[in-house]
């Protein structure tokens, strides 16, 4: 076989691998969104009493007769329950997630205002922690208490009181940084270190194993023993070792993330996604956490596949047969 | 070249001796007490906060609910080890008498978390194909609600309450444990041992009951105990969002959520309590860390 | 060879790690087109050695020698730097395992070009052009598309190819190569030692380290053998082989099973006497015990079976295999790697289901029985494998295991079975205070030993040993063997012995099977098929191995 040939079928099988990957990966999204959805429209039908007020409020639901009334008229209540089903999955297809409760204004419009701001928030913690992480990792390959520390205070210290710690200090005590949050530099530091604290001594824990696999191993040795510099060797080959669990992981950090911006944006009064969240399950508006999950199961889905896509950039073994 | 060493591995083939492992003098006796100290320390911590949840008067012998309105807001000092809250009541107090529900609470949600993860981690290890296929899929829609977000909604539905606090910490939790355990299975399953068995002629009962389940359920221990700290964090998280249980018991999700308030007045108020679940979390991830590095030794 | 200068001269070299030493005052020697082999089992510190030569011993080694000169230079006297321009221009390294020895995230080509930039100061693309020729010159074929291939894309052969390839960029002065050829098959393993001997006549002196003695013996000028950390022979190949002076030299030497006719003892005889069941005769060659005449207590005819590849045809792995097994007779299955002995082990032991051809055991149908059938009649077909460990229950003691095994599977109390247990640890010549321990505890040799006494609980007919020796050193290696034979001869047991070494196979058996690709090339009386091969992949198989000559 000529190597042109070689290269084409290869090309060929690569692009429908490829095209087998975004189909697989589309279809497990819709249905993740999907079971969301179907989940929560089953979940409120479970609770004892009446869906209208479920909906709008739970049993102790504030709603006015005439704002019960028209949910039973927007959500069909009256109509048989697969009729009910079939008509939510079709308006939420279409991109209508209904009206808040609490807001009395459309979730998609409440969403598109507050969801930058989380994105501006998680994206920043998001770069901190991995810089941090990194940092950490080479760190502790070298005195090995950083390590055990770090990852005992990542995993036992939690985002509401490293937040109010950080406030204490900082804000009170100092007078730095504000202790309530806007898009000014000063005023994300608090919320921003927060938020990656705790997900870059987990990350930094993850990525120092195998940080010290690849530092001790085989071919780190042949590297060192070519004439490579320690540092060359960890730019040149052991970090991107380190890297590949970090994004593995990112499933995870998304968690992080999300769950600590419900905490970090309630405490720093910063409006986004998480104290949107909040105010929602306080109140019971329905529509709105439905909205918030599918947005974030949305956002997971997406990281997930973009995770996918980063790995085997950095590591060509995965997806090659 | 003449060395003539009588401990060359040749000399002495048949009967294989005993002491291959010699052990080292006492010399190191200092160094793993030293390296075993965390794991001592986190043990202690951990039967302390047991001790004040049994008996917390023994502990703290003053009442937490005694209010004290000439001495609210005292700042941490010899009256008040830690200080008092916005109704004059002992923080240490209000802490060490906090340890049974907030105990009890994680406790419950551990339990429970880890029982629908070992009903879930055993059907898709042992269910066949389409089964594990099944809880496959929900899995992923759990981890798609990661951390706290299952838990809100949650509580959005059930609506909120010490009892759903427990569920939906359970439902944050249950997924992680449920895939260790199902990757434990699978990989016993497909493992020399299991094929060894096999060709003993040992039954397919018996290699499950005997050989993969008490081997796969070696890391329940591990996990419970970690999970017992990762629940406690969990529900006083929920409790500092304002859903958990109700303000005047000394549970201390409940007090961080009231020193909330008063963060730039009394810091003392949510520092200490939370310092509480920082310490009980951390000794159970130290503990976690033993017993796994213990048994894969 | 211009010069008489050594390139490499170390006297009295100790390196220690804390209060271990595991060098202790050793001396070499080697001259420009020279190769010194310093041979040794796991342990022997030989390994220490080598990256000691280069300043790489490892955090926390004290490394002391009254002359430590590397390619000329002072090697006490470096600095961190100096020791940088040393490594990998005037000392080529070569490690055991190019899949790990090269970063598995880059290309081959990026992993050679880094010699060149980190010592040359020539351009990207005359470097680029380097690599080519560098690749071409190890013997690569297609070197452009191959410079763009990760290690895991590339065979074993091709992969050692190219671990050499940057080792010998900066044309060295002096290569170590840290057993450069265990981790190859046999025949891959023969022409890259043939290239390495090519790189000694460019002029560079060679440090080869390697466990095996056979192995080196073609290829090495002289020959250090090493253990404890300690050299205790030292000279040119002929004497060490032909006449070895040390006591350990000599029982490795007797270990090695290549060219030992059937049941000679390969070990040392244990001097105090054993109250095993053990033949008498040690170094007889004693006479099968199982007749041709009799029926074949293990049949296969027309073996096959295919696993599904992702997005490819299947894989054929077994295609054809028959073989017959008679009592007390050893069958050898020698193949390379991916040549379908185990698969057809595995068959063979109703573990999976062929897809076409049968088993049958003791003349009744064994393949096609259901496995409730099979597992009574399971007893007389036991097993051993290549890592014991991995086939005991972590969590039961060694008296647990043997328990579990006499009682089949009722009970693992041991209490009920001591005498039975006590018996069978010194039938296999493990000391009954072991009874307690964790097999993970023990030793290689141990283990496997154990591993033996779990199978023979039972009282099985046939065993099935898949590479039963491959991860033991050679002395442990000759023990086990020679426990195998005095087994065999004690309670008529029938082997299939799989290995992918030769010698072992010769050594062991009495018929034995070719298997290349999944297919039998060749079968008959071991003596007959090694004496007059027929196939040509047999003779190159018996030309690869027998390099000594």
């Amino acid at each position: 076989m000529s190597p042109s040939a070689t290269t084409s079928t290869r090309q060929g099988g690569a692009l429908k691998a490829s095209l087998r990957w975004l189909l697989s990966t589309l279809a497990g999204g819709i249905f993740v969104l999907w079971a969301v959805a179907t989940a929560i429209f089953f979940g409120i039908r479970m609770i004892p009493g009446d869906p209208a007020a479920a909906i709008m409020g739970g049993p102790g639901s504030q709603a006015s007769a005439e704002a019960l009334e028209a949910a039973r008229i927007e959500y069909g209540l009256d109509q048989p329950l697969f009729v009910q089903y079939f008509g939510q999955l079709r308006r939420l297809a279409v991109g209508d997630l209904g009206t808040s409760y609490s807001l009395k204004s459309p979730v998609s419009e409440v969403l598109a205002e507050i969801v930058p701001s989380t994105l501006v928030l998680a994206g920043l913690a998001l770069v901190v922690a991995w810089l941090m992480a990194l940092l950490l990792a080479v760190l502790s390959t070298r005195i090995s208490v950083v390590g055990s520390a770090v990852e005992i205070i990542s995993a036992a210290v939690p985002h509401f009181w490293l937040a109010s710690v950080l406030i204490m200090i900082f804000s009170t005590a100092l007078g730095w940084f504000p202790p309530v949050s806007t898009n000014t530099p000063g005023g994300l530091v608090l919320p921003v270190v927060t938020l990656a604290l705790p997900l870059a001594g987990f990350l930094g824990q993850v990525m120092r194993d195998s940080l010290e696999k690849a530092q001790h191993s085989a071919f780190a040795l042949s590297a060192r023993a070519r004439g490579e510099s320690e540092i060359g060797v960890l730019l040149r080959h052991s970090l991107r070792h380190a890297a590949l669990p970090g994004i593995a992981l990112s499933g995870w950090a998304l968690g992080s993330l999300l769950s600590g911006a419900v905490v970090v944006e309630s405490i720093f009064a910063r409006p986004g996604l998480g104290r949107a969240l909040l105010s929602a399950v306080t109140a019971r508006d329905i529509p709105l956490v439905t909205g918030v999950a599918l947005v974030s199961a949305g956002a997971y889905v997406l990281i997930m596949a973009v995770s996918d896509l980063a790995e085997r950039l950095v590591d060509p073994r995965i997806g090659e047969p | 070249m003449s060395i003539h060493n009588s401990m060359l591995p040749l000399t002495d083939p048949v009967l294989v001796s005993a002491g291959t492992r010699v052990p080292r003098p006492g010399a190191t006796l200092a160094r793993r007490l030293v390296r075993r100290l965390p794991t001592v320390i986190a043990a202690v911590v951990l039967l302390f906060f047991i001790l004040a949840a049994i008996a917390p008067y023994l502990l703290a012998p003053d009442d937490p609910l005694a209010i004290n309105p000439a001495a609210a807001f005292s700042p941490p000092g010899p009256g008040h080890l830690l200080g008092t809250d916005e109704s004059g009541r002992d923080i240490y107090s209000r802490i060490i008498h906090g340890a049974r529900p907030s105990l009890l609470i994680g406790a419950a949600a551990t339990a429970a978390g880890l029982g629908l993860a070992l009903v879930l981690g055993i059907a898709a290890g042992f269910g066949g194909r389409w089964l594990d296929f099944g809880i496959g899929r929900i899995l992923e829609v759990l981890f798609a609600l990661p951390g706290l977000l299952l838990a809100l909604v949650f509580i959005a539905l059930a609506g909120p309450g010490v009892g759903t606090t427990v569920l939906a910490v359970a439902l944050t939790t249950a997924p992680g444990y449920a895939r260790v355990i199902r990757g434990q299975i699978i990989a016993l399953r497909a493992s020399p041992m299991v094929e060894a068995a096999t060709v003993l002629g040992r039954s397919r009962w018996r290699i499950l009951t005997a050989h993969i389940l008490p081997n796969a359920l070696a890391p329940v221990a591990v996990l419970a105990t970690l999970g017992l700290g990762q629940a406690v964090l969990w529900a006083a998280s929920l409790s500092f969002l304002g859903l958990g249980s109700p303000p005047p018991a000394p549970e201390w999700g409940t007090m961080l959520s009231a020193g909330r308030t008063y963060l730039s007045l009394a810091w003392w108020m949510t520092f200490f309590p939370g310092l509480a679940i920082v310490i009980l979390a951390g000794s159970a991830t130290v503990l976690s860390r033993s017993m796994k590095a213990a048994s894969s030794q | 060879m211009t010069t008489l200068k050594p390139v490499l001269q170390v006297t009295d070299l100790n390196v220690s790690f804390g209060p271990d030493t595991v060098v202790r005052g050793i001396s070499l020697t080697v001259n420009p087109g020279e190769c010194l082999a310093l041979v040794g089992e796991s342990g022997s510190g030989k390994s220490v050695t080598a990256r000691s030569l280069l300043g790489l011993a490892g955090r926390g080694a004290h490394v002391r020698a009254k002359t430590l000169s590397v390619a000329g230079y002072d090697a006490q006297k470096l600095s961190t730097r100096g020791w940088r321009k040393l490594r990998g221009a005037h000392v080529g390294f070569i490690l055991q395992d190019a899949l790990t020895s090269l970063d598995p995230l880059r290309t081959v080509g990026k992993e050679i070009e880094d010699v060149l930039r980190l010592h040359g100061s020539a351009s990207g693309s005359q470097r680029a052009a380097r690599v080519i020729e560098l690749l071409q010159a190890v013997g690569l074929d297609d070197p452009v598309r191959r410079a763009g291939q990760r290690s895991g894309e590339l065979s074993g052969g091709m992969r050692q190819r190219a671990l050499i390839a940057s080792a010998i960029a900066m044309d060295p002065a002096l290569i170590i190569a840290d057993e450069p050829t265990t981790a190859l098959d046999a025949t891959i393993a023969a022409a890259v030692l043939g290239l390495l001997r090519d790189l000694r006549r460019g002029g560079a002196g060679m440090l080869l380290i390697s466990h095996d003695l056979a192995a080196v013996s073609a290829t090495a000028d002289s020959i250090a053998v090493m253990a404890n950390g300690r050299i205790v022979e030292q000279g040119p190949r002929a004497q060490v082989l032909e006449d070895p002076q040390h006591p350990y030299t000599r029982a490795l030497l007797a270990a090695a099973p290549s060219g030992k006719p059937r049941f000679t003892r390969l070990s040392p005889s244990a001097g105090a006497p054993s109250s095993a069941p053990q033949p008498s005769g040690a170094a007889t060659t004693a006479p099968p015990l199982g007749t041709v005449d009799a029926q074949p207590l293990l049949r296969a005819r027309g073996l096959a079976k295919s696993f599904p590849m992702a997005g490819s045809a299947d894989f054929r792995a077994v295609s054809s295999v028959d073989f017959e097994l008679f009592p007390a007779r050893t069958l050898g299955v020698v193949g390379e790697s991916g040549s379908g002995k185990t698969t057809t082990a595995r068959m063979a032991l109703g573990l999976l289901v062929p897809d076409a051809g049968s088993v049958e055991f003791c003349g009744e149908p064994w393949s096609a029985a259901a496995e409730s059938a099979r597992r009574a009649r399971r007893p007389s077909l036991g097993a051993i494998y290549q890592d014991p460990l991995s086939s005991f229950d972590p969590r039961l003691s060694t008296a647990s295991l043997l328990a579990d095994s006499l009682s089949f599977g009722a009970t693992r109390n041991p209490r009920s079975y001591s005498g039975e247990i006590s018996q069978l640890l010194e039938m296999v010549g493990l000391h009954p205070d072991l009874a307690p321990r964790n097999p993970a505890t023990l030793s290689g040799g141990q283990r496997q030993r154990l591993a033996i006494a779990r199978a023979l609980a039972p009282k099985p007919k046939v065993l099935i040993c898949d590479e039963p020796v491959s991860a033991l050193d050679v002395s442990i290696q000759a023990q086990v063997l020679d426990l195998l034979d005095e087994l065999q001869q004690s309670l008529g047991l029938s082997y299939l012995l799989i290995s992918h070494d030769l010698a072992v196979i010769r050594h062991m058996s009495d018929d034995v099977l070719v298997m290349k690709a999944g297919e039998v090339v060749e079968s008959g009386a071991t003596e007959s098929v090694f004496t007059n091969p027929q196939h040509s992949y047999t003779r190159a198989l018996l030309a690869a191995t027998s390099s000594e000559s």
